[in-house]
């Protein structure tokens, strides 16, 4: 049984989901799905967005309580009523979303719920803090358990997460989009981990959407598309493009179009930027870049390295310390957000829920978020419904927005959907310069497709693409130049044809060259 | 999908009413009284006779504008405690700008409202910039403020020039400042001071719902209040709004002092503690959703089971009873609010519903 990667046995079934079927209202979100896992595999769950994956990973953590259907657990019936009963049976749940108290530190988060006491009642800190390391250290996440979770990356974050679930004894877990917060070598790290976590006994549920990964990590993967299950497969006997064609039902073009073209004057010019964090430390270093009209310049490095930072100087968000940002020679530093955005640049933001939407707005609300003020959504100071619903209306079926109606929450789309209200609205500015990052995190492959034909477009209409992002192959795709960054500087810029994953790679990790 | 979740919320306020009140029957049946006969008599006292209806309104009035000015600051984010301070403020300028200025009536009503109206304002706008310029928390402002504005209205009204001797108040405001309806009184009698409180309050509804709804100025203000990290991305200015919403906040509050005091008391009063209009006004705005014209039916229910309740004391109910069953009602509607949060939450997680 050398095909399996991991460390399965196949006479034991610990998750068997038979038939489980969950409607809200009219709509069915799960029509009559079976998903079988084994012990020690880890099993992908593959799907778009909106398929039905997150609907049954809640059934089977006890969010929901399924329509029809039955659950068992290493062969014994269960009935999920809540979270707590999901934990006692032995399922642990990563959240897409992580549920941390920013605030708390590592260890305070990790025992949270079950604190150990010392024998006055008191909380065990000391402990806690052992036990932390001890559980980081057997399964290889290595974590501060004193470091507070708003000051550590979200790549650690997950680590917490992880750790969290391992620590209430989970013998299952669901880990949902694990892998859409980090960088190639942090995802090397996430299989690695898996392998321990199987090695040990452990099985994992993986919901992706990211067939590469699927490819590397998983035994066994079921495909459920609109609601119901397509098939399960054994991942080693299957390649890529027939797993995209079943999770989308067509053929799916993961090449970005790209025409020829020669990059024209300089749009955005930074000058010896330097750019200090919240902490008051320079993350951003005498920083030099050039974007040109015509052309994308992806940013490549590592979590961390000023790229946040970077962009929020650029606009408007975050005071430089030193140096210049030119657009078209008409100086930008230090301007507000309003000002940089009439200068002509847009942002497709890295953190969509946050920056990009106000989820408790409706979708037509949210395409004016940047023009409100403009003719012709409000005239003096009274808005123009009218205008705002025809143009929204227009975008969403420009952009293919669904569901397609614009009284629609925000917060009710899902993350491709609400990504393409962004970059409808973003690029309906017609930006000189359109700045997104990480604008395909947590999306799946037909919005991914569609997030790089956007960008593309935007090149191929002249106008300056500037891409950061944690994706090596996405960053490569797209990309006309590469930059890669690391300790705040631009520490080599390279042709995006020329280069290779390897040289990159090290130039990330600090090796750089000019 | 919008219509659906309106009458929802509607319906489930009306069953913590519902809640309340049969709470409030547990609480007078073991004190041993009727708990329908109490009730009745409350129904009585605000339905029996055209008095009763027109003080019930009277009652309601300050409440409908406290309670705007606390949905509103929550509409765009911020918590406004700080409404009883705004009244008292309000309250305290409208009586002395009636009691020295010498105008004929069109012109003094007018000044006496907008100077009131203008001076809360300002009160309600410091706890904004003291926000937006040094990150104080608006419910930490809006309490000290409350008490700042208290004890400077009571050292005012103790000024010989203002206080009217052998009492605790100010001298009573000119007839020319007073929004009083007289040929009114001829059905509710004299002592009942109808007034055009009401029209300001509605009219006030009406426009606080057209600023929010309708205007840049309310995306902008609701924008910040939902999500103000997008809000700054998108340009707006996250500072500005915060003290924007805080001085239209304290207007609305300060109106509620103005329409009191020109309508109802015609004077200010030396107080040993708050009277409870600004507070009373957070418990309006939750009942009513924090949405205007919410508020403006949840003023009257207010208003009609304070006065109304008064008659239960007929019975011999004491009025603890009383607030005892409004007490209910707040716990029942802000415990459905906290079950829709919940939802809420939730919802997060739902499936994406694209693909129908």
């Amino acid at each position: 049984m050398d095909y399996l990667k991991s460390h399965i046995d196949l006479n034991e079934l610990v998750i068997d989901m038979r038939k489980i079927t969950k409607k809200f209202g009219d709509f069915v979100a799960n029509d009559c799905i079976d998903l079988k896992v084994y012990k020690g595999e880890v099993h992908a769950l593959l799907g778009e967005n909106g398929a039905g994956k997150s609907t049954l990973m809640n059934i089977l953590y006890g969010l929901y309580t399924p329509t029809n259907g039955e659950i068992y657990i290493k062969g014994k019936k269960v009935d999920i009523k809540n979270p707590n009963v999901a934990i006692h049976h032995g399922i642990g749940m990563v959240h897409q979303h992580f549920m941390l108290i920013k605030p708390f530190t590592v260890a305070e988060n990790i025992i949270l719920g079950i604190e150990p006491i010392t024998s006055f009642y008191q909380l065990n800190m000391k402990k806690a803090i052992e036990d932390v390391e001890e559980i980081s250290k057997k399964y290889g996440l290595y974590v501060d358990p004193r470091a507070k979770i708003e000051d550590i990356s979200v790549s650690m974050q997950q680590r917490v997460e992880i750790l969290k679930a391992l620590y209430r004894g989970a013998e299952i877990l669901i880990l949902d989009e694990p892998t859409a917060v980090l960088t190639p070598q942090e995802i090397k790290e996430l299989i690695q981990i898996m392998r321990n976590l199987t090695k040990q006994g452990k099985s994992i549920l993986l919901i992706t959407h990211k067939l590469k990964e699927i490819k590397e990590a998983a035994d066994f993967c079921t495909i459920i598309r609109r609601g119901k299950k397509i098939d399960m497969v054994e991942v080693s006997k299957i390649d890529e493009n027939q797993l995209a064609a079943m999770m989308v039902g067509r053929e799916v073009n993961f090449k970005v179009h790209k025409e020829e073209k020669r990059p024209g004057k300089v749009i955005l010019q930074i000058k010896e930027l330097t750019v200090e964090d919240n902490r008051g430390i320079s993350t951003v270093k005498d920083l030099n870049l050039t974007v040109q009209a015509g052309e994308v310049l992806g940013i490549a490095g590592v979590d961390g390295n000023g790229q946040t930072e970077l962009i929020e100087a650029i606009t408007g968000l975050r005071k430089a310390k030193s140096g210049q940002i030119l657009i078209k020679d008409y100086d930008i530093t230090n301007k507000t957000p309003r000002e940089v955005f009439e200068s002509g640049i847009s942002n497709i933001p890295e953190d969509r829920q946050k920056h990009g939407l106000v989820l408790d707005f409706t979708v037509y609300e949210n395409m004016i978020l940047e023009n409100f003020r403009k003719k012709p959504f409000s005239k003096k100071f009274k808005l123009q419904k009218e205008n705002i619903i025809n143009f929204s209306k227009k975008l969403i079926e420009e952009f293919d927005i669904r569901p397609k109606d614009e009284n629609n929450l925000a917060r009710s789309l899902s993350g491709g959907n609400q990504q393409k209200v962004i970059i409808a609205r973003e690029v309906t500015n017609d930006p000189e310069l359109l700045i997104a990052v990480q604008p395909t995190r947590g999306l799946d492959v037909g919005a991914i497709e569609f997030v790089h034909k956007s960008l593309v477009d935007q090149r191929n209409k002249n106008k300056a693409v500037l891409l950061v992002s944690f994706e090596l192959d996405e960053i490569m795709s797209v990309s006309d130049r590469i930059a890669v960054i690391y300790e705040g500087k631009i520490v080599g810029i390279v042709d995006a044809k020329k280069t290779t994953e390897n040289e990159l790679g090290l130039m990330m990790a600090g090796g750089g060259y000019k | 999908m919008k219509q659906k979740i309106i009458n929802e919320t509607f319906l489930f306020t009306i069953l913590a009413i519902v809640m309340g009140l049969l709470v409030g029957a547990v609480v007078i049946f073991i004190s041993g009284y009727n708990p329908i006969e109490a009730y009745g008599l409350m129904i009585k006292g605000i339905f029996s006779k055209p008095k009763y209806i027109a003080r019930t309104i009277i009652r309601a009035t300050p409440l409908i504008l406290t309670g705007l000015s606390v949905a509103f600051a929550f509409r765009t984010g911020l918590f406004n405690i700080g409404a009883e301070g705004q009244f008292i403020i309000g309250a305290l300028t409208a009586a002395l700008l009636g009691y020295f200025i010498q105008l004929p009536m069109i012109l003094h009503v007018p000044i006496v409202f907008l100077g009131s109206v203008f001076i809360a304002s300002l009160w309600g706008a410091m706890a904004g910039y003291m926000k937006a310029k040094f990150g104080v928390h608006e419910v930490i402002a809006t309490i000290m403020l409350n008490w700042i504005a208290l004890y400077t209205s009571n050292y005012i009204i103790s000024l010989e020039k203002v206080k009217m001797p052998g009492s605790e108040s100010s001298y009573d405001i000119q007839e020319t400042a007073r929004m009083s309806i007289d040929w009114f009184k001829g059905i509710v009698g004299a002592s009942t001071k109808v007034n055009f409180g009401m029209v300001i309050a509605v009219l006030a509804s009406i426009l606080i719902y057209y600023i929010l709804f309708k205007t840049t100025l309310g995306y902008e203000l609701r924008a910040v209040g939902y999500n103000k990290d997008a809000a700054e991305y998108g340009g707006i200015h996250i500072k500005r709004n915060i003290i924007v919403s805080m001085s239209i906040a304290g207007a609305l509050a300060g109106a509620a002092g103005a329409v009191h005091v020109m309508g109802v008391s015609y004077r200010a009063s030396t107080l040993a503690a708050m009277e409870g209009y600004g507070f009373n006004g957070i418990a309006v705005s939750l009942i009513g959703n924090n949405s205007p014209f919410g508020v403006v039916l949840s003023s009257f229910l207010f208003g009609g089971i304070t006065y109304g309740g008064a008659n239960m004391q007929l019975l011999g109910i004491p009025t603890e009873v009383i607030n005892i069953v409004i007490g209910s009602i707040v716990f029942f509607v802000a415990a459905y609010r906290i079950f829709q949060w919940i939802t809420i939450f939730f919802n997060h997680e739902k499936p994406q519903k694209e693909d129908r």
